[in-house]
C-alpha cells in the first residue's frame, strides 16, 4: 500500500479525503494517478478475478464488489454501496462505461451524500435519451441533422422536402429500425423513386405511412468537442479530437487536433457545444460529438456525459488533467481557467490497443496471459495509459483493451513519427494485438493527408485487413535481417564455454549460403560477416546489416543501410522458423542453410485439414446457442452455434450442405479460439 | 568387451530412429533374384580381376560407389518416401565438411542366395558410419542405408557399428544412430543374429528383436507417419492373438510418444528431426566424466520475471500453466521438452539457466491437477536418471495434490513406479533446486526432490501450501463428526494452507518472490557447481523395476 505525504502537496486545494473508483483497467488507474498526485486516498473496487489487477495494487484500499461477470461485480450497484460505506469515500469517479452515465446510481450516490463526479442527474437524462437530447440540441441553436419526420403525401411532396433538406438526403420508413430499408437520393429523380419504395415498404411492413426524410451525410468524420463545465455556469470548450478511424462504431485511432477543421469551423463548433452545455446546465467534463460533411458542415449526434476514452490527447495539447478538473468541479470550485487560456499546444495521437486480431473483421477479441509486456516508455513524448503489467490475463469478461498509446509532439508528422517508432518498440506477447493495424493506419498516406472518415477501414482494406506489404526493398531488409539473425545464433550455438574432455572445433567460417522462405517463395543469400554488421546479398541487391544482436531481447533494433529499424523477434525454432515483427506486421520465414533447403524440398508437404467440413471457434469466448445435433443436415450458410465473446454474439455458419458428423460443445461453454466445435461429414 | 564398457560408462548414445520397414520390403529390396544369379554365376567371375584398372583407379570407383549406396533408383525412391538418403542424414546432422568416414570398403559376407554377386554387394554396405562435429562438438554417428538390402543389418554391418562405439568409448564422444532399417538381413541368417548379438553386448538384453534395441539407448527420437517401432508387427499380432492393427496403430509415432512413452520426441519430418537434433546435442555434455555445458549466455541472470507473481491463480482449484513459469525462468524461454505428448501431468526437458544446461522437472496443473500417476512417476524418474548421469543439475517446480487414487493406479503398481521417482531423487547427486509454487501435498511432495531427498535449496513461494493433503480431506479426517467444519476447515487453512509449517522446519530454506526466482537459481547453480557428494558404494542401485 502506498501512502502518500500531504505535505508534499501543498499546491492542491483540498477536495475530498477518499474517492472510490467504480472501475476498472486503465481508467481506474489513470484516475488513480491524478489522484495520489492531489494527495487524495482511493479505493479501487473489483471482481474477484481482478484481486491481481494492476488498479487494485495501485490504490490505497481495494473492495471485492462480486464475481468476474460486470452485472454482478462492477455494474453491482449494491456492493459499490457497501464499499463506500465501508471506506467512507466522500466521492465516487465512475471512469467510462460501466455506471458513468446511470442516473440511478448518481441518484443513489446523492442520497447518501457521496459526490458523484460527474453532471447532475439531469444532465445525464437529458443526454442519455437520443431523441430528447436532439431536441435540446435544437433548441439550443446546436445543428442538428436536418429533417422530416411524418406523413408524405406524394412523391413531389417529398422532393420539395428533399430540397429544402438539400441533397444528398436518406429516405426510409419512420417505423424501420436503424439503417433498415434506407435509400439514399441525390437528386429529384431519386427522391421520388425513394418515397415510392419507402412509403410501400411502410405501409406494408410497418402499417405507419410516417416516412423519414433526412440529410444524408457521405463520408462523415467524427469529430469531438470537449468541453468542461463548472457548477457556476462557467463552461469552456478544450478544442477537438477527431475520431473518425473507426471500426463496428469503435474509435481506434484519435487525435487533436484535427487537420479538417479551420479556426472559424472550430470556433463555431466549441461554441455550439458550449450552449448545449449551458441548456442542460452541465457540469463536469463532458463529450459534444459531430459528424463533419465533406464541406465542413457539421452536425450533433450526441452529448457523452462523462471522461471519454480519448481524453488524454485533449490533456496532451491543452496541459489540463481532465480528471483533476473534474474532481475539483465535483467539489464545487470555480474552473481557473478562461476560454482565452485554452491552447493547442502541438499535436496528439492516441492508439487503441487492443488485445484482438485485426486480420479477422479489423478486430476479433482475443485472450490470453501477457507472458511479455514492455511499453515503450523509454521513448520521449509518449504516453501509456494502461491498467495490465506483464503477466496479466486478459480474460472473456471485459473490454481487450491493453493500453491507449499517446504520443505527442510539436507537429503532426512529429507525432505521428514517434507513435510509429513506440509501436515497434512495445513488446506485447501472449495474446494477439492490432498493432499490426494501427502501424499500417498511421503511416498510410490516406490517414498521413488528413483525407480520412469514419469509412476509412473499409475503403481501404476493401478485402479486409492483410498486414503490412512488403515493397521489394522492404523484403530484401527482411529477408537480410533473418538471415544475419539466423547466422548470428549458429554462431552462438558454437560458444561453448569452459575446457571439456573434447576440445571443439573453432567456427571459423565467414561467409554463409542460405536460402530464406517467405510465403511461398523461396530466396537464395549470400550473406558474409565483418564485426557486428552483414553484408547481404538477396534478391540482386545487397543490404547491409548491423546490430548489437542479443538474442535474449524482445526487440532487436537493426541499422539496416544505414536506416535504424526496430524488429522484435517472436520466436526462433531449430527448423530454421523464424518469426519477426517488422513493419508492425509478424512475417513468418525459415531460414535454411542451401544444403538443407535442397533436401528439404524431398519432405512431404504437411496436408492441412479440410476446412470446410470442421468449424472451429475463431475465438475464445462462451458458446451461447448450439444450433445442429448430431446426423443433422445443413444447409451452406446455416447457422451452426452462436459464441458471445466481450459482449459480441458472433454466429458461425456452415460453408456447405453436410451431415453434421459431430458436436464437441454445448451451450454454456467456454471455448479457446481454434477449439474444435462442430465436425461436418 | 569393450563395446560392452561402452555401456557401463554411459556415454551420450542418442538415437534418433527410423524404423520403417520391416522384413516384407526387405525382401522387395533384397537381393537380386535367384533364377537370375543362377545363370550368371558361372560367367560372371569377379570383374575387378579381370579389369585392367589400377588400384588408384578402383578405390575411386569404390568410393563413388559409395557414396551412391544402392544407386540413384533406390535414392530417387527414398525422396520420393520423403525420407533422406543414410548419407544426407548424415550431411545435415554435422557441421560442413566436418565428417570423416570409416569402413567404407567394408562389404558383407553372405555367399547365399546369390548375395555373393557383384550386383548385390555394396561398398560400406547397409549402413555409413564414422565421426563429425555438431556446433564444433566430436559427435560418432552410424546411419542405416535403407537403399542397400532396405536397411538390414548384416555382420558387416554391426561390425562397423561396434567399430565407431569402441572409438567413441576411448575418446569420450557420444555417438548418435540414424535408423532406418528392416532388422535382420535374413539372407545372412545367423550371422545376422551373431550381428545384433554384438550390438546387443552395447545394450545388454534378451529379445532378440530391434526395437527393444532402441529402448536401451538414451533418447528416442522419432518421425511422424514414417516411422514404426514394434516386437511384432501387424500380421503376427493378427494371427496370434486375432487382433486387427494397423502398423500406425501398433508402433507408429502418436502410439510411442503419446501411448507406451517408448519414444521421447516426434518430429515432422527428417530434415526437422535432424536441425532439432543439433540444437539438442548442444545441451549435453559429450560424455558421462564432463560437466554439464555451459553455453555463453546473453540473457541476465538476475533477470527479475515480473509475470511470475501473478501466474498463480488466486484460488488455489484453479489451474495455470506450468510451462508459463518455466518459460519464463530460463534463458531466452529456450526448453527442450522431452516426451511433452506422454503423461502430460509432468513436465520435463533440458534448458539453460545462465547458460548451463539444467534438467527440468515440473507438475502440470493443467492436466489431471498435476497429480503423479504410474506414467509420470516413471517419465520423471527416468529423465531425472538420466540427468545425474550426465551430471545436468535438476530444477523441479512442486504443485503437486499428491498422487492419483483408484483401483486402475493401485493395481498397476503405483506404489512401486512412483518409489522409481523418489528412487530417482533420492539417489541423484547433481545439483538440486526445488521450488514449490503452490500444492506440496503428502507423499507426493516428499517425492517431488524435497528436502528429504537431499534437496540442495528448496524454495517455497508465498502461495506454496506444504501440508499432508488438502484442507477438505484433512478436516473430515481430524473433526470427524464435529459440527462445525467450515470453521474447523477455516482454521487448517490458516495453519497449513501456506508455506511457513515447512519453513520453520526448515524444510524449505526460504520463501521466495516468484519474480527473483531466476536469480535464485541461477546464483544457485554458480555456487552448487562444485558440489560432491558420493553414494555409499554398492554393485549397483536396486531400483524398484
Amino acid at each position: 500500500v502506498f501512502h502518500v505525504s500531504t505535505s508534499a502537496h501543498l499546491t492542491y486545494i483540498s477536495t475530498f479525503d477518499k474517492i472510490l473508483i467504480a472501475n476498472r483497467g486503465e481508467i481506474a488507474c489513470r484516475v488513480i494517478k491524478t489522484c495520489k498526485k492531489m494527495g487524495i486516498q482511493t479505493v479501487a473496487v473489483h471482481s474477484d478475478v481482478d484481486s491481481n489487477a494492476v488498479h487494485v495494487k495501485m490504490a490505497d484500499e481495494a473492495v471485492c464488489v462480486g464475481p468476474a461477470p460486470t452485472s454482478k461485480s462492477y455494474l453491482n450497484m449494491d456492493a459499490i454501496m457497501d464499499a463506500i460505506r465501508l471506506t467512507g469515500a466522500q466521492a465516487v469517479h465512475p471512469g467510462y462505461g460501466f455506471l458513468s452515465e446511470n442516473k440511478d446510481f448518481a441518484k443513489r450516490l446523492a442520497a447518501v451524500g457521496v459526490t458523484f463526479i460527474g453532471p447532475d442527474t439531469h444532465a445525464i437524462q437529458a443526454m442519455g435519451d437520443k431523441i430528447e437530447s436532439k431536441l435540446i440540441a435544437k433548441a439550443a441553436k446546436v445543428n442538428t441533422i436536418p429533417g422530416f419526420d411524418g406523413v408524405v403525401k406524394t412523391a413531389e411532396d417529398a422532393v420539395k422536402i428533399a430540397q429544402q433538406i438539400g441533397y444528398p438526403v436518406m429516405i426510409k420508413a419512420s417505423a424501420g429500425g436503424g439503417g433498415k430499408g434506407m435509400r439514399i437520393a441525390w437528386n429529384d429523380e431519386e427522391t421520388r423513386e425513394g418515397f415510392r419504395f419507402s412509403s410501400q415498404e411502410a405501409a406494408s411492413s410497418f402499417g405507419d405511412d410516417r416516412l423519414l426524410i433526412e440529410k444524408y451525410i457521405d463520408n462523415p468524420r467524427h469529430i469531438e468537442i470537449q468541453v468542461l463545465a463548472d457548477k457556476h455556469g462557467n463552461v469552456l470548450w478544450l478544442n477537438e479530437r477527431e475520431c473518425s478511424i473507426q471500426r463496428r462504431n469503435q474509435k481506434v485511432v484519435e487525435e487533436a487536433p484535427s487537420m479538417f477543421l479551420d479556426a472559424d469551423t472550430r470556433r463555431v463548433m466549441g461554441e455550439q457545444a458550449v450552449q448545449l452545455a449551458k441548456a442542460v446546465k452541465y457540469s463536469s467534463a463532458g463529450t459534444v460529438e459531430f459528424l463533419v460533411d465533406s464541406k465542413k458542415n457539421f452536425y450533433f449526434l450526441e452529448m457523452n456525459t462523462r471522461l471519454q476514452v480519448e481524453h488524454p490527447v485533449t490533456e496532451c495539447i491543452t496541459g489540463l488533467d481532465l480528471v483533476e478538473q473534474m474532481i475539483r468541479i465535483a467539489k464545487g470550485y470555480q474552473l481557473q481557467q478562461k476560454q482565452e487560456d485554452i491552447p493547442i499546444n502541438g499535436w496528439a495521437i492516441e492508439s487503441r490497443v487492443y488485445a484482438e486480431d485485426p486480420f479477422k473483421s479489423f478486430g476479433l477479441p482475443s485472450i490470453g496471459r501477457l507472458s511479455q509486456y514492455q511499453e515503450p516508455l523509454k521513448l520521449s513524448h509518449v504516453r501509456v495509459d494502461s491498467g495490465i503489467e506483464e503477466g496479466s490475463d486478459i480474460n472473456i469478461y471485459y473490454d481487450p483493451m491493453i493500453s491507449k498509446l499517446v504520443t505527442y509532439g510539436a507537429t503532426r508528422a512529429e507525432a505521428l513519427a514517434r507513435m510509429e517508432d513506440a509501436l515497434d518498440n512495445y513488446v506485447i506477447r501472449g495474446v494477439t494485438h492490432n498493432i499490426p493495424l494501427l502501424r499500417e493506419i498511421i503511416t498510410h498516406p490516406r490517414f498521413v493527408s488528413g483525407d480520412i472518415s469514419t469509412n476509412f477501414l473499409p475503403e481501404v482494406y476493401p478485402e479486409g485487413f492483410k498486414g503490412h506489404h512488403l515493397d521489394e526493398d522492404r523484403c530484401r531488409e527482411l529477408l537480410a535481417s533473418a538471415a544475419a539473425l539466423h547466422v548470428t545464433s549458429q554462431l552462438y550455438s558454437h560458444k561453448i564455454l569452459g575446457t571439456q574432455r573434447v576440445s571443439s572445433a573453432p567456427m571459423d567460417q565467414n561467409n554463409w549460403e542460405l536460402c530464406v522462405e517467405l510465403g511461398q517463395e523461396l530466396h537464395d543469400i549470400e550473406i558474409s560477416k565483418s564485426g557486428n554488421s552483414y553484408i547481404v546479398k538477396v534478391d540482386g541487391g545487397q543490404v547491409e546489416v548491423c546490430g548489437d544482436w542479443n538474442l535474449a531481447s524482445p526487440l532487436l533494433p537493426l541499422t539496416i543501410n544505414g536506416t535504424c529499424r526496430m524488429l522484435q523477434c517472436l520466436s526462433k525454432e531449430s527448423s530454421g522458423n523464424i518469426v519477426l515483427q517488422y513493419m508492425g506486421t509478424l512475417f513468418k520465414v525459415r531460414v535454411l542453410s542451401k544444403l538443407t533447403a535442397k533436401l528439404n524440398s524431398y519432405m512431404p508437404e504437411k496436408v492441412s485439414e479440410d476446412t470446410s467440413s470442421i468449424l472451429r471457434s475463431p475465438m475464445p469466448g462462451t458458446v451461447v446457442a448450439m444450433s445442429v445435433k448430431p446426423g443433422d443436415t445443413v444447409a451452406d450458410g446455416q447457422e451452426i452455434c452462436v459464441i458471445e465473446a466481450m459482449k459480441m454474439q458472433n454466429s458461425l455458419t456452415a460453408v456447405k450442405q453436410a451431415k453434421v458428423k459431430s458436436v464437441h460443445c454445448q451451450p454454456g461453454e467456454t471455448v479457446g479460439e481454434g477449439d474444435l466445435l462442430v465436425e461436418l461429414e | 568387451m569393450a563395446a560392452f564398457g561402452l555401456a557401463r560408462n554411459s556415454c551420450g548414445l542418442i538415437n534418433g530412429l527410423r524404423v520403417s520397414y520391416r522384413s516384407l520390403v526387405q525382401v522387395k529390396y533384397g537381393a537380386k533374384s535367384a533364377c537370375l544369379l543362377q545363370t550368371n554365376i558361372q560367367s560372371d567371375c569377379r570383374w575387378y580381376s579381370v579389369s585392367h584398372l589400377s588400384v588408384k583407379e578402383r578405390i575411386e570407383k569404390k568410393r563413388k560407389a559409395a557414396q551412391m549406396g544402392g544407386g540413384q533408383k533406390r535414392i530417387d525412391a527414398q525422396h520420393q518416401r520423403g525420407k533422406l538418403t543414410a548419407r544426407e542424414r548424415v550431411e545435415l546432422l554435422l557441421d560442413p565438411e566436418s565428417f570423416v568416414e570409416t569402413d567404407m570398403f567394408v562389404e558383407h559376407r553372405c555367399s547365399d542366395f546369390g548375395m555373393e554377386q557383384d550386383a548385390n554387394k555394396f561398398p560400406g554396405d547397409s549402413v555409413v558410419t564414422g565421426r563429425g562435429r555438431i556446433n564444433g562438438r566430436l559427435v560418432y554417428v552410424f546411419s542405416q542405408d535403407f537403399t542397400v538390402f532396405g536397411g538390414s543389418l548384416s555382420g558387416a554391418h554391426a561390425q562397423k557399428i561396434c567399430k565407431i562405439m569402441d572409438q567413441a568409448l576411448t575418446v569420450g564422444a557420444p555417438v548418435i544412430g540414424l535408423n532406418d532399417s528392416g532388422g535382420a538381413r535374413i539372407q545372412e541368417g545367423v550371422e545376422s543374429l551373431a550381428g545384433y548379438a554384438d550390438i546387443f553386448l552395447v545394450h545388454p538384453s534378451d529379445l532378440p528383436h530391434h526395437g527393444s534395441l532402441c529402448i536401451l539407448t538414451h533418447l528416442m527420437l522419432c518421425l511422424q507417419d514414417t516411422s514404426y517401432l514394434f516386437i511384432t508387427g501387424p500380421d503376427v499380432v493378427k494371427s496370434v492373438t486375432n487382433e486387427d492393427v494397423t502398423q500406425e496403430e501398433l508402433g507408429g509415432a502418436k502410439t510411442h510418444t503419446a501411448v507406451s512413452g517408448v519414444a521421447h520426441r516426434a518430429f515432422e519430418n527428417d530434415v526437422e528431426a535432424l536441425l532439432y537434433l543439433r540444437d539438442f546435442f548442444n545441451f549435453l555434455p559429450l560424455s558421462n566424466q564432463d560437466p554439464a555445458p555451459i553455453r555463453e549466455c546473453q540473457d541476465p541472470s538476475d533477470r527479475l520475471v515480473k509475470s511470475l507473481d501473478t501466474v498463480v491463480p488466486f484460488e488455489s482449484t484453479k489451474a495455470y500453466d506450468m510451462l508459463d513459469i518455466i518459460h519464463a525462468v530460463l534463458d531466452e524461454g529456450d526448453f527442450f521438452e522431452i516426451m511433452p505428448t506422454y503423461a502430460k501431468n509432468i513436465v520435463v526437458g533440458f534448458a539453460r539457466m545462465n547458460g548451463r544446461t539444467v534438467g527440468i522437472v515440473g507438475n502440470q496443473p493443467k492436466v489431471a491437477s498435476g497429480c503423479l500417476d504410474i506414467n509420470s512417476s516413471v517419465k520423471g524418474a527416468r529423465f531425472v536418471r538420466f540427468c545425474d548421469a550426465f551430471n545436468i543439475p535438476i530444477i523441479t517446480f512442486v504443485d503437486v495434490p499428491g498422487f492419483l487414487p483408484g483401483t486402475a493406479q493401485e493395481y498397476g503398481g503405483i506404489i512401486r513406479h512412483g518409489a522409481k521417482l523418489l528412487f530417482a531423487f533420492a539417489e541423484a547427486t547433481v545439483p538440486k533446486i526445488t521450488i514449490i509454487t503452490r500444492k506440496a501435498y503428502g507423499g507426493a511432495y516428499d517425492v517431488m526432490s524435497s528436502k528429504h531427498l537431499r534437496g540442495d535449496m528448496n524454495y517455497a513461494w508465498p502461495t506454496a501450501e506444504v501440508a499432508v493433503m488438502g484442507a477438505k480431506g484433512a478436516v473430515q479426517i481430524i473433526f470427524r463428526g464435529k459440527e462445525n467444519q467450515a470453521e474447523a476447515e477455516a482454521e487448517y487453512v490458516e495453519k497449513f494452507a501456506n508455506p511457513f509449517p515447512a519453513a520453520v522446519r526448515g524444510f524449505v530454506d526460504d520463501i521466495i518472490e516468484p519474480a527473483t526466482t531466476r536469480k535464485r537459481i541461477c546464483r544457485d547453480l554458480e555456487v552448487l557447481a562444485s558440489k560432491k557428494q558420493v553414494n555409499p558404494w554398492k554393485k549397483h542401485a536396486n531400483i524398484p523395476l
